[in-house]
């Protein structure tokens, strides 16, 4: 399992060179090689959710990506979503509606929300509902979260 | 729609400010441990059997393994119970020659990162030779049975009974007699962040930091030391960021004793971070109890009389520090629940089994007693032929304070006033019509309702009643304006969700006047915070809410005096407001932050009339009081599949002052998607060999947004003695009432069939079998018929 290969992850813009194992995930890259831990990990098998990020724009889990199928791609995580000191209306509306107790599932809520609102600005309520039913969150029992996605489309939609 | 009866805006109490927390959680810059990097990675070698003895163990030539040969020196974990004929067996920390249950650590390998790590651990072979498992707690009982613990007699591990005086003489007095045989399956309270641990040596001191997800630091500390034999200031316990515990990660996970040992061998730095099958199989479950309930009516529906019988599955070791008698013996102390019944009599036992240690979770034991006991007022309102809320309207205690049959004194609260305001909100009567309806289109809908107290922040003398060697309780806080100006609240709890943060500042704040964004409430640190018990049972709120409030009135006085001197005018003309002490009535003022300075840079000005410094400290250790709640479900119960669908949820809660509106919601709401989880989705299971058939995600199922329907809140504002700050806490309340509403709906839904589901989680199988079973199901189903 030591033969590695070199591959460029390119993180909220910014270039990673990484020598990686074929069997390195795109989760473990993000945190352990890239540095950047706002990416977690809740269950390595792809139910929860909370390693989810944007390749190319697309949701994506990263525990169930590796690493070198990210090579070349634009990946957005939630280190990336701010610009510079304005958050992204999706972080202040997880602020505002109290969509978060914990934290740790948030990055990956955070990260669904926004690429699915990018691909589908009208996304119909009964969708979205389905669309979040996809990452699990032990501590707000949904109801905030669903209403700070809710609250964040339509700021997305006006701005 | 969020109804709330207070909040006036002209204090902090009582508003629903952003949280303090937030912003660092949502941008990513969040510190959970498993984000530290190490020079070591541990990788635990599990038993893949229930039960049995080591043979041998083979590691790989030169690899980096500990067993429990290397721990010799260390003591097993060993919590300890006086009372309750408490059995005390000790965990080793590494399996020491016999494995008790699947998943439990039998070596712990370390290598430079976590891939290596665990490429070694498969290839250490370990040979187990396999005895016979005991994995029902019935069976654990019978008189044959093997014993788990071969040092034992039993495996009844902890046994307790209250019977009160002239019991059979009430019982005899009976018109009716109904029985409840319930069962509340095994659960893993699954917090999103598996458990994670990081050791550092630190070769200039000595000491080690361990960085962990605990929601204990403090016991932590005194449980790891104790084990190694080392002194606590050579120990620090650092819980960071914390990705949700719910009971959890409140008691002493022996893999972090491991850590420090290691670190300490290596100097170094290790680090392990649990995966979520380590967590499903390995960490701590819960619930998995069996209560046998009798309850005796007089012909109006009057409880007389209960008679129960409870067995907790305990699983194969006695968790530290609560011990394994946490669960039966809260049941058999809070089983009559809000309800007046002057005659008990019940047994509750804790058995010991080769399954996975069970450790308190979210609402210990209540969720299940309530369950059990609002199925038996379930069944006595069909017996009476009343409406189930009637029924509760009979027994509901309205008289305080209350002395429970058990003991248990109740303050003031609100249990007849929640469940007719939930009566309302959810407009009972036009249900039933809308029901009827449904019912004659062939739609099986259903409600439910569910009263329960919630014992919250409850001191030390409560955990001394049950005779726990440690007793957790007090806390204490110390509450400093430095130099600068800023506030700084240092608590012996540790929130890992809550929003105590924010909670706190608004308390200070109002006693202080300086605003919560200037007051930082540090936690989750034994070298910076107070000893204390850390967060857990619904208290944090009550006992450090309480604790700052002492505190921040004593610095509020100093302040007083301060500006006294500065302003020429007595204290009690003088208000603090905005960080300024001024003169009422007049455009005299002074900054606290220059008070603060002076108080340290230049005392003179006071004359020696003050204290230097701006420091005090506050402890709060409290008798104890009541919560409590009225929850109702609705369902629509698919009796071709057995499905169950979530059709709204209602909560009337009653936590005494609510001190930030949102988070105490916010609460509720994640406390009843627990408990929708415990009735409908959630359970651990075990093979008859002892292998756990649950061990991912995709078959052990927390709920998703699919399942969760809409939950409407109503808050009443009983404010009590009982608590200093008024408010009563309500952590775990959620979780406790939801389950049983949710069971009660689906009973409502079934009630044409005569049948009773009473085990959880009722799982599409277990209401299509217990609808088989009643033989009622229509012959030819409609839309089979049109197949055919």
């Amino acid at each position: 399992m030591s033969d590695k290969t070199d591959i460029t992850l390119t993180i909220n813009g910014h270039s990673h060179a990484i020598r990686v194992e074929s069997r390195r995930t795109l989760a473990d890259a993000i945190r352990e090689d890239c540095g950047q831990t706002g990416t977690h990990i809740g269950c390595e098998h792809g139910v929860c959710g909370a390693c989810t990020v944007l390749v190319n724009g697309e949701p994506v889990r990263s525990c169930l990506m590796f690493a070198q199928q990210a090579d070349g791609k634009e990946i957005r995580t939630v280190e990336g979503l701010a610009d510079g000191d304005e958050m992204h209306p999706m972080q202040r509306a997880f602020m505002e509606n109290h969509g978060l107790q914990c934290g740790f599932c948030t990055p990956g809520f955070l990260m669904l929300a926004v690429g699915v609102l990018e691909r589908e600005p009208d996304i119909s309520d009964h969708d979205l509902i389905d669309v979040l039913s996809s990452n699990l969150c032990r501590c707000t029992g949904y109801q905030n979260i669903i209403k700070a996605v809710r609250a964040a489309a339509v700021e997305m939609r006006q701005s | 729609m969020t109804v709330h009866t207070k909040g006036s805006g002209t204090t902090w109490v009582g508003r629903s400010i952003r949280r303090l927390e937030d912003p660092a959680l949502v941008t990513g810059r969040g510190r959970f441990t498993a984000d530290m990097p190490a020079t070591h990675w541990v990788r635990f070698v599990r038993s893949s059997v229930a039960a049995g003895t080591i043979e041998n163990i083979t590691a790989p030539e030169g690899a980096g393994i500990v067993t429990a040969k290397d721990l010799t020196k260390l003591k097993p974990i060993r919590p300890m119970l006086s009372k309750f004929n408490y059995v005390a067996v000790g965990q080793p920390i590494l399996a020491d020659g016999v494995v008790r249950f699947t998943g439990e650590s039998i070596a712990a390998v370390y290598a430079p990162s976590k891939d290596q790590a665990e490429d070694i651990a498969d290839q250490v072979e370990v040979e187990i030779s396999e005895g016979a498992p005991l994995i029902d707690a019935t069976d654990a009982l019978a008189e044959d049975a093997p014993l788990v613990h071969a040092d034992t007699k039993h495996n009844v591990i902890v046994e307790g009974r209250i019977a009160t005086p002239g019991f059979s003489d009430v019982w005899k007095t009976a018109h009716k007699v109904l029985r409840v045989d319930a069962r509340s399956r095994r659960q893993n309270a699954t917090p999103m962040e598996a458990r994670a641990g990081h050791a550092a040596y630190d070769g200039s001191t000595g000491r080690v930091t361990l960085t962990c997800t605990t929601q204990m630091p403090h016991l932590t500390r005194t449980a790891v030391c104790d084990i190694l034999g080392i002194p606590e200031s050579d120990l620090r316990v650092v819980a960071p960021d914390v990705g949700g515990g719910f009971g959890q990660k409140m008691s002493l996970a022996p893999e972090y004793v491991l850590l420090v040992w290691l670190a300490r061998k290596l100097r170094s730095s290790v680090a392990w971070t649990e995966d979520r099958r380590e967590n499903l199989i390995a960490s701590f479950h819960s619930r998995d109890q069996h209560v046998q309930l009798e309850g005796a009516f007089d012909a109006k529906g009057k409880l007389l009389a209960l008679r129960g019988d409870i067995v907790a599955n305990i699983g194969a070791y006695s968790c530290f520090p609560t011990t394994c008698g946490v669960e039966p013996l809260m049941a058999l102390a809070e089983l009559p629940g809000p309800y007046d019944v002057r005659a008990y009599d019940c047994r509750s036992r804790g058995v010991m089994t080769n399954t996975c240690p069970m450790a308190p979770y979210r609402g210990v034991s209540r969720p299940v007693i309530t369950f059990v006991l609002e199925r038996l007022m379930d069944k006595a309102a069909a017996v009476f032929g009343i409406e189930p809320t009637e029924l509760r309207r009979r027994n509901l205690i309205d008289k305080f304070p209350y002395t429970s049959a058990t003991g248990l004194v109740f303050d003031d609260g609100s249990y007849k006033e929640t469940m007719e305001m939930a009566i309302k909100a959810i407009d009972l009567d036009a249900f039933r019509k809308r029901q009827k309806t449904a019912r004659d289109a062939g739609r099986y809908l259903g409600i439910g309702f569910a009263t329960f107290s919630e014992r919250t922040g409850y001191g030390s003398p409560a955990f001394a009643a049950r005779g726990m060697e440690i007793t957790p309780g007090f806390e204490t806080v110390y509450l400093t304006i430095d130099p600068s100006g800023f506030v700084e609240a240092r608590i012996g709890s540790s929130p890992h969700g809550q929003g105590l943060r924010t909670s706190l500042a608004q308390i200070i704040a109002d006693e202080i006047g300086i605003d919560p964004e200037f007051i930082k409430v540090v936690h989750g640190d034994t070298d910076r915070s107070p000893y204390g018990w850390g967060t857990f049972a619904s208290r944090s709120l009550v006992l450090s809410g309480g604790a700052s409030l002492l505190a921040a009135q004593k610095i509020r006085a100093k302040l007083l005096k301060m500006a006294s001197h500065l302003l020429e005018a007595a204290p009690e003309d003088i208000k603090l407001q905005s960080g300024s002490a001024h003169v009422i009535g007049t455009d005299r003022s002074v900054t606290i932050a220059s008070m603060a300075r002076a108080a340290y840079h230049q005392t003179h000005i006071f004359k020696g009339e003050i204290e230097p410094g701006l420091t005090e400290t506050g402890t709060y250790d409290p008798s104890g009081t009541f919560s409590n709640a009225c929850h109702v479900a609705v369902v629509e119960v698919d009796i071709e599949t057995g499905r169950v669908e979530m059709e709204k949820f209602l909560v009337a809660e009653d936590a005494g002052l609510i001190i930030n509106p949102m988070i105490a919601d916010g609460q509720v709401h994640g406390g009843v998607a627990q408990g929708i989880g415990n009735a409908l989705l959630e359970e651990i299971i075990y093979d008859e060999t002892g292998n756990i058939l649950t061990s991912t995600l995709a078959d052990f199922l927390p709920p998703t947004t699919h399942e969760i329907p809409e939950i409407e809140l109503h808050h009443i504002e009983t404010l009590t003695g009982n608590s200093i700050t008024k408010a009563k806490g309500l952590g775990e309340g959620g979780a406790i009432g939801a389950p049983a509403a949710v069971i009660s709906a689906i009973n409502d839904a079934l009630s044409s069939f005569g049948i009773s589901i009473d085990e959880m989680p009722a799982t599409p199988q277990r209401i299509r079998a217990a609808l088989r079973a009643s033989g009622k199901l229509p012959g030819k189903l409609p839309s089979m018929g049109r197949l055919a």
